[in-house]
């Protein structure tokens, strides 16, 4: 079946007119699409799959018996096509496809004609342009003249209307006013037309309709395409093509800076940005990803990317197996997949669903952002000014710190416990140096209960627990948690034994027993060496403090002392006892340690001491760093003044009195840390690191580690990078990038004609390998190719040459002989019409509409979309929020891309959702998409936009002014006799309508976050709403002709 | 190239010939009159895609095919797999001959310490078949003897994403069209006022693993091919709503007053794609009136919801059953319910029997209610995952396994009340008949009268097929 469609295919597109007209057998259009298809599969470049030594796929031996030039009648090949005989009849019997007549004959005038071989067109060097005389077009002079040849004319021009629609279209992807299109109606010059292109080559709009292109290529989203599909900042470096193109970067330094931007001497931040090329693939975090499978995975897609966009190659087909039609073997794959090998990245982004880290990123400040920072770094700078005055006060008080510190600490007695209980059961281990190590059971949540003999003779008026680390701990503690950590959520004193009262002592105080509660000592000023900083929801003390583990309020789970961020380490808490507690009064109490934060986090090693100071606090000694101590010991005469500095400096940081200014301080810098971050955009960024070791992967299998060890190469058939040592990806970008590169400049100019002319010169975009298609004009590809490179790659010139020929100028009107010889239009005999792709679809709705916010780069935006779109996404789940403000209003390309659920106007409408690279969209024509049209808010609200605006034009009095009013905004033409009667009977028909139903027009005019103006009579608005949506879904709207 | 296959080409590439429109071109239409709806009828007639595989090279045993898709890879032990071999290993390590050298998921980290996990539920022998099915599916062994279990189904990646990117598509690699769309491709559908291959999900029951919309999209198929999400809460299809304050007369109006100015404008545009447009709106209009129809269950009586198990309209697995017999009922060709919750990597005991629960019923309804409709001679249901699940413990679950588990099908062409290949004695690797997920293919396929081989499309240079170099029918379960 396919056979019979392909070959249709075959007949129908230009080959066919040349084939008829011309006897001479081409071997590159004629002969090696039929070895190709039909040969190759078992005679081509797949030496794992060749059935024998005959390759077609190169010359063959001048003695050959196979083909004998000139001689059909003795060529081997010629006998095995025409044979009868199922044995041995090529293709063979069994194979899929079959040689046709027509290709059996044109295989054999081929050998009669003398089998001249050539090699595929795309792989020769590209020929240097020929000089035209006059200067003039290459693209008119090579499309009239096979039109010529042909006895075929040109279109005429079209008319201007026509033509400034078409290339503001092509060119900005906008449409233009009425106003503009008047003025070049009205431009008699010569270079009326020349005038408009300059200045659409020169709007700011220009680099965002080339990067629509260019971001289908490179597979640009805002989410990682795996599994969870999260999202991951990316929107600099799709700002970072849009200003490539529009200040018409060189194509081969827009091609260094992405491939290798990281390797560049000295790379600028944009150029880093740019490196973020290489990191655009799909990523995942999903749990139980094996590393070395993704990592295969990344690499192969990094293969098929790059060899796609820059060389239309379809290397990644020689990942399992060599290439079955082009001349690529399994080692190219892997060798060139090694030029990747350097990219620092994990195969498996653990844990990056919730932390956000999808490696190595760089922070780019948003225009404008310094601004916002002034109001705090000044603010900052007077609280800084202030932190640092000498006054008395803070002398005195400094002095009196340091007598604190240089006095001997607390004296702690430590106690093994007497008496040990818990609510889960764990098990205790009390070692020699009195510490507790816990182990065995554990629950979410747990009360210890510790008894002990108070140190004879004493009168304890402190207790101090000492958090200590142990390698048995999760990250060696000191908590049980998975981190490490624990919380104290409320720590009891009573008097006695008590470890057999868990039931009673679990409990909040509340719930106790009155002789319970007679037995608790209130303990007061506690303080610990570290106190968790985050400020967990609800929890009055901004942080995991020492305090709230005394205040006698289990709160719940955010309310107790942690100490998080300083896992791994001992620390320690100090509390105070209300009133002091004589050892032979009291000679034995009860420490009780509830844990109720409810995930695991109870102390897992601890000890507990005593003493008898009044003032016994945390060892602040401890806590002082090593050098202020070595100062606080010095006499003040023996002090230099950098030591007395530094001791100053310290102690304004740790100074009670200065504990307001500090704390304003520090929620400044939280303030202006939030606005930087909010004003700050992530991009990925390509970081080197030492190259991963790439093996071929005998049939793509990752767990097969038995093939050769490749570095990185280009594949062999292409003339060799030529470097001492080990070739990188810049050495990559200047190969692709070289004067005997075939392929970089043709494939890039086939694209760029594909954009203005609707299909490329060769109109296979993603492969100009054998299975690709010859260009319908050879020369003209050579001559756009060699004249692109000349020109130091610049695409706006390349452009301009295009747009600028009389062949783009044509008009796109179908023409009956054209019909019959040229349906496809390959022959250019006329210009194309076509749909706008998804995002101008878009932006021209909301340009006529008056609702376009034309700001250029920025943060990715939200367009409304249907609720619970996401609601198959997780890990973690997601809530589309649509932008409230101007962002609702932005161009099409910087919709929010989300791979797995694109959204819906954006894919109805073909855009990809780029989880690989696309070359080329379909252009589909579906209910679904007239349902968007008609019924998607943006749309809806987009012609409600669009009737207001009309509303308010002064001096639209009648209905059919206004009529032709908003046919002329949104097609550029006026509207005729019929067509004003088909939209003025709508109007009266909805009108009465909506008059006797006042509430519908409300509602429909309540569409969209933008407000209808109330001075318009609803009924009156919500008529011509009907009458815009109309004209907005017209296939005029949406079709560039 | 017969007429037919050559207008299938043509629509294709959504291209009218100029040849057709010069005879019956709508420039002659009579204007400013009302719309002849009629025409456009027609025009829409045309348009209905009859597929590139029409007709049919070998006779067709089915229409459409119900995929009851249990997302998140249900354990084959505690479902169809019954292995008492296993029952007595529990707990011991798991013997390393069988798992040295395999991949392995979230186990990585304990692979050098795999205990062996029991059957969490008995099993029971139902029907005349006898077939042995777990405990927790009593209502899917009630229609033991109209199902054909196959025990030995195995698959190549080992994490959920491309796990079901296989299973959809052929291959790990994204962007190649799901089967649906192949089987739209071709054969078309029946209807025009539905989408020929639609999707439904539910939650519930286990950890619910994200699902990519790229498991139902055309990949480089024409978009025309994806599967349309239906959804349970909002509008059914995406936009089939009419605005807020613009009733079902308004939007006709506004529609014809497109059509007609189309058309006007045609007369100096000359488009053909107009044309398709055109019909394209008809064909929208078309599925806003029908869509909500579909989609209301009141017509259904009492018995048969109780048989499902469903008020309907809840958005559950039950009601998703229902609402596929009624896409099944008006020519859908592929339905596809997700049912996202079987990923049981700790408590498999509760969590499997609770996501079973959630299907068990209406599986086994949707099945039973298709034959007493006389469909299910010409339905194929396929009850499955995208892998199976280790017979070793990962804590009290079972963690991802691709070299073993297994499927239902019940239906047109395939044996009832049949099982059909085995995994070894500890459900590890399936060893007997063994059934690759391109089998399955090649197998679905076959049934809709398609040799797998056959089926191709042109991207890139090369003719890909949806069982990609692979995939055997495999013929011994078919009838």
């Amino acid at each position: 079946m396919r056979i019979l469609l392909f070959l249709a295919l075959a007949c129908l597109a230009s080959g066919q007119v040349l084939a008829q007209e011309q006897s001479k057998v081409d071997f590159n259009r004629d002969v090696r699409p039929i070895l190709s298809d039909k040969c190759y599969a078992c005679h081509g470049p797949d030496g794992g799959q060749r059935k024998s030594d005959w390759r077609l796929d190169q010359p063959l031996p001048a003695d050959s018996e196979i083909i004998v030039p000139g001689d059909p009648g003795d060529s081997l090949l010629v006998q095995r096509i025409l044979t009868d005989d199922k044995l041995d009849v090529m293709p063979p019997a069994g194979h899929r496809k079959k040689l046709s007549e027509t290709e059996k004959q044109t295989l054999v005038k081929w050998i009669e004609q003398g089998a001249n071989w050539k090699g595929h067109w795309a792989f020769e060097k590209v020929q240097a342009k020929q000089h035209l005389p006059h200067n003039e077009n290459v693209v008119d002079h090579w499309i009239t003249k096979r039109l010529d040849e042909l006895a075929l004319s040109p279109a005429p021009t079209a008319d201007r209307r026509t033509l400034i629609r078409r290339a503001y279209f092509d060119l900005i992807g906008l449409p233009p006013t009425p106003e503009q299109v008047k003025r070049f109606v009205e431009d008699s010059d010569d270079g009326a037309f020349q005038k408009v292109v300059d200045e659409l080559l020169a709007s700011r709009h220009f680099g965002e309709r080339m990067a629509v292109y260019w971001l289908d290529l490179v597979r640009y989203a805002d989410t990682v395409g795996y599994h969870g599909d999260q999202d991951i900042s990316v929107s600099p470096y799709r700002d970072y093509v849009i200003e490539a193109f529009n200040k018409n970067m060189p194509f081969d330094q827009f091609t260094r800076e992405q491939l290798a931007g990281d390797l560049l001497e000295k790379p600028t931040q944009q150029q880093l940005i740019a490196s973020g090329y290489n990191r655009l693939g799909m990523m995942s975090a999903e749990g139980g990803v094996q590393p070395k499978e993704y990592l295969a995975k990344y690499a192969a897609e990094r293969v098929r990317t790059t060899s796609t966009v820059w060389l239309g190659m379809t290397l990644g087909c020689a990942e399992c197996h060599d290439h079955k039609f082009d001349p690529f073997t399994i080692e190219d794959f892997y060798s060139f997949a090694s030029f990747f090998a350097d990219i620092k990245e994990r195969g498996l982004y653990s844990g990056a669903n919730q932390t956000g880290d999808w490696g190595p990123m760089i922070e780019v400040a948003e225009e404008g952002q310094d601004a916002r920072l002034k109001p705090f770094d000044e603010t900052l700078a007077s609280l800084r000014k202030s932190l640092n005055a000498k006054t008395p006060e803070i002398r005195q008080a400094q002095e009196l710190w340091e007598s604190k510190i240089a006095d001997a600490s607390t004296n702690w007695t430590a106690v093994s416990p007497k008496g040990f209980s818990s609510y889960s059961g764990v098990t205790h281990r009390v070692r020699k140096d009195h510490s507790i190590l816990i182990s065995g059971k554990q629950e979410l949540e747990d009360t210890y209960l510790l008894s002990f003999e108070l140190p004879p003779g004493t009168t304890t008026r402190g207790i101090r627990i000492e958090a200590l680390p142990d390698k048995s701990l999760p990250r060696k503690g000191p908590g049980r948690a998975g981190n490490g950590n624990f919380v104290i959520t409320e720590l009891i004193l009573s008097k006695g034994d008590q470890t057999d009262q868990l039931e009673t002592l679990k409990k909040v105080h509340d719930l106790w027993p009155e002789e319970m509660a007679a037995k608790r000592v209130d303990l007061k000023n506690a303080s610990a060496d570290f106190e968790q900083a985050s400020t967990p929801e609800g929890n009055p003390y901004g942080k995991w403090a020492a305090e709230s583990a005394i205040d006698r309020d289990v709160k719940g789970s955010t309310w107790g002392w942690a100490i998080n961020g300083q896992n791994g380490k001992p620390h320690e808490l100090v509390v105070q006892l209300e009133q002091p507690l004589a050892s032979d009064e009291t000679p034995i109490v009860t420490l009780t340690m509830q844990q109720y934060h409810g995930t695991n986090h109870e102390l897992g090693c601890f000890r507990i001491s005593f003493s008898e100071s009044e003032f016994a606090t945390v060892d602040w000694s401890k806590r002082v760093p090593a050098e202020v101590l070595a100062v606080i010991q010095k006499t003040k005469a023996d002090r230099t003044e950098v030591e007395t500095q530094t001791l100053d400096t310290y102690y304004r940081n740790v100074a009670p009195e200065l504990e307001s200014v500090r704390a304003e301080i520090s929620k400044q810098e939280k303030s202006r840390e939030a606005v930087r971050v909010a004003h700050t955009r992530k991009s990925p960024i390509t970081v080197r690191t030492e190259p991963r070791e790439m093996r071929v992967l005998a049939r793509g299998n990752w767990m097969d580690t038995s093939g050769e060890v490749v570095e990185p190469k280009v594949p062999m058939m292409f003339r060799q990078i030529e470097k001492q040592g080990r070739a990188d990806r810049l050495d990559l970008a200047n190969w692709i990038l070289d004067n005997d590169n075939p392929l970089t400049a043709r494939v890039y100019v086939n694209r760029v004609w594909k954009l203005f002319f609707g299909a490329g010169l060769s109109k296979v975009l993603d492969d100009l390998g054998s299975q690709g298609e010859l260009p319908s004009h050879p020369e003209l590809l050579e001559s756009l190719a060699s004249q692109f490179v000349e020109s130091g790659w610049d695409t706006k010139a390349l452009i301009r040459m295009l747009v600028l020929s009389k062949v783009y100028q044509q008009s796109s009107a179908p023409r009956e002989e054209l019909a019959i010889k040229d349906p496809f239009n390959r022959l250019v005999a006329r210009q194309s019409r076509f749909r706008l792709d998804a995002e101008f679809v878009r932006d021209n709705a909301l340009k006529v509409s008056g609702l376009l916010v034309e700001k250029v780069g920025g943060r990715s935006t939200k367009p409304y979309q249907p609720e619970g779109l996401y609601r198959h996404l997780n890990f973690p789940k997601r809530k589309y929020k649509s932008d409230q403000g101007d962002d609702q209003y932005r161009r099409g390309l910087y919709t929010h891309w989300q791979r797995q659920f694109l959204h819906p106007a954006m894919k109805t409408f073909d855009a990809p959702s780029r989880e690989e690279c696309t070359c080329e969209r379909p252009r589909s024509n579906t209910p679904l998409g007239a349902l968007v049209m008609l019924n998607d808010p943006s749309f809806v609200e987009a012609a409600r936009g669009f009737a207001t605006s009309m509303l308010e034009v002064a001096g639209l009095d009648d209905d059919r002014s206004r009529i032709q009013w908003l046919v002329e905004q949104a097609l550029s033409r006026k509207a005729n006799e019929r067509e004003v009667e088909v939209l003025a009977s709508l109007l009266d028909s909805h009108r009465k309508q909506f008059a006797s139903d006042e509430q519908s027009a409300k509602e429909l005019l309540s569409i969209g976050l933008s407000k209808a103006p109330v001075e318009i009579s609803v009924v009156e608005l919500a008529a011509w709403t009907s009458v815009a949506r109309t004209i907005m879904n017209l296939h005029e709207f949406i079709v560039r002709n | 190239m017969t007429p037919n296959q050559i207008r299938q080409w043509q629509l294709l590439n959504s291209r009218r010939t100029f040849l057709r429109r010069g005879a019956a071109g709508l420039g002659t239409f009579a204007l400013g009159s009302m719309l002849n709806r009629q025409l456009f009828a027609d025009e829409s007639q045309e348009q209905r895609w009859a597929g590139v595989a029409q007709p049919p090279v070998i006779p067709p045993r089915i229409k459409r095919v119900i995929h009851l898709y249990m997302a998140g890879g249900p354990s084959h032990l505690e479902t169809l797999d019954y292995k008492p071999e296993l029952e007595k290993s529990h707990g011991k390590p798991m013997p390393k001959s069988y798992t040295e050298g395999e991949q392995i998921a979230q186990l990585q980290g304990q692979a050098a310490n795999l205990k062996c996990f029991g059957p969490q539920h008995a099993f029971n022998k139902f029907g005349k078949s006898g077939q042995q099915i777990s405990s927790i599916l009593p209502n899917i062994g009630s229609i033991a003897d109209d199902i054909c279990i196959v025990r030995s189904m195995h698959t190549d990646q080992i994490n959920h994403d491309p796990a079901h990117t296989l299973m959809n598509t052929g291959t790990p690699i994204t962007g190649r069209p799901s089967m649906g769309s192949w089987m739209l491709y071709g054969l078309g559908c029946d209807t025009d006022e539905l989408p020929g291959y639609v999707v439904l999900s539910s939650v519930g029951g286990g950890q619910s693993q994200p699902i990519a919309s790229r498991q139902w999209h055309s990949g480089f198929l024409p978009s025309r091919f994806q599967g349309v999400e239906f959804r349970s809460k909002g509008d059914p299809v995406l936009y089939v709503k009419n605005p807020m304050g613009v009733d079902f007369r308004r939007q006709r109006e506004t529609i014809d007053a497109i059509q007609q100015m189309n058309q006007i404008g045609n007369e100096v545009f000359e488009d053909p794609e107009l044309n398709t447009r055109i019909s394209q709106y008809e064909l929208a209009f078309k599925m806003q009136m029908s869509v909500p129809k579909l989609t209301d269950l009141s017509d259904e009586p009492k018995h048969i919801l109780d048989m499902y198990g469903t008020q309907g309209g809840d958005g559950s697995f039950a009601s998703n059953c229902l609402l596929a017999r009624r896409l099944a009922e008006r020519g859908v060709r592929f339905i596809q319910l997700y049912h996202r919750g079987w990923d049981h990597h700790g408590g498999i005991k509760d969590g499997i029997k609770y996501t079973a629960s959630l299907v068990d019923q209406a599986s086994a309804a949707l099945v039973k209610d298709l034959k007493q409709r006389g469909m299910l001679d010409d339905t194929l249901v396929v009850w499955g995952g995208e892998f199976g699940r280790t017979p070793m413990a990962q804590g009290s679950g079972r963690d991802h396994h691709i070299k073993g588990f297994s499927m239902w099908m019940a239906g047109g062409g395939v044996k009832p009340g049949f099982s059909y290949g085995q995994t070894d004695e500890l459900g590890y690797a399936a060893v007997e008949n063994k059934v690759h997920v391109h089998d399955f293919h090649a197998t679905m396929l076959h049934l809709f009268g398609i040799d797998h081989e056959k089926l191709t499309y042109r991207f890139q240079g090369r003719d890909f097929r949806l069982t990609d170099v692979h995939g055997q029918v495999v013929n011994d379960i078919l009838t």
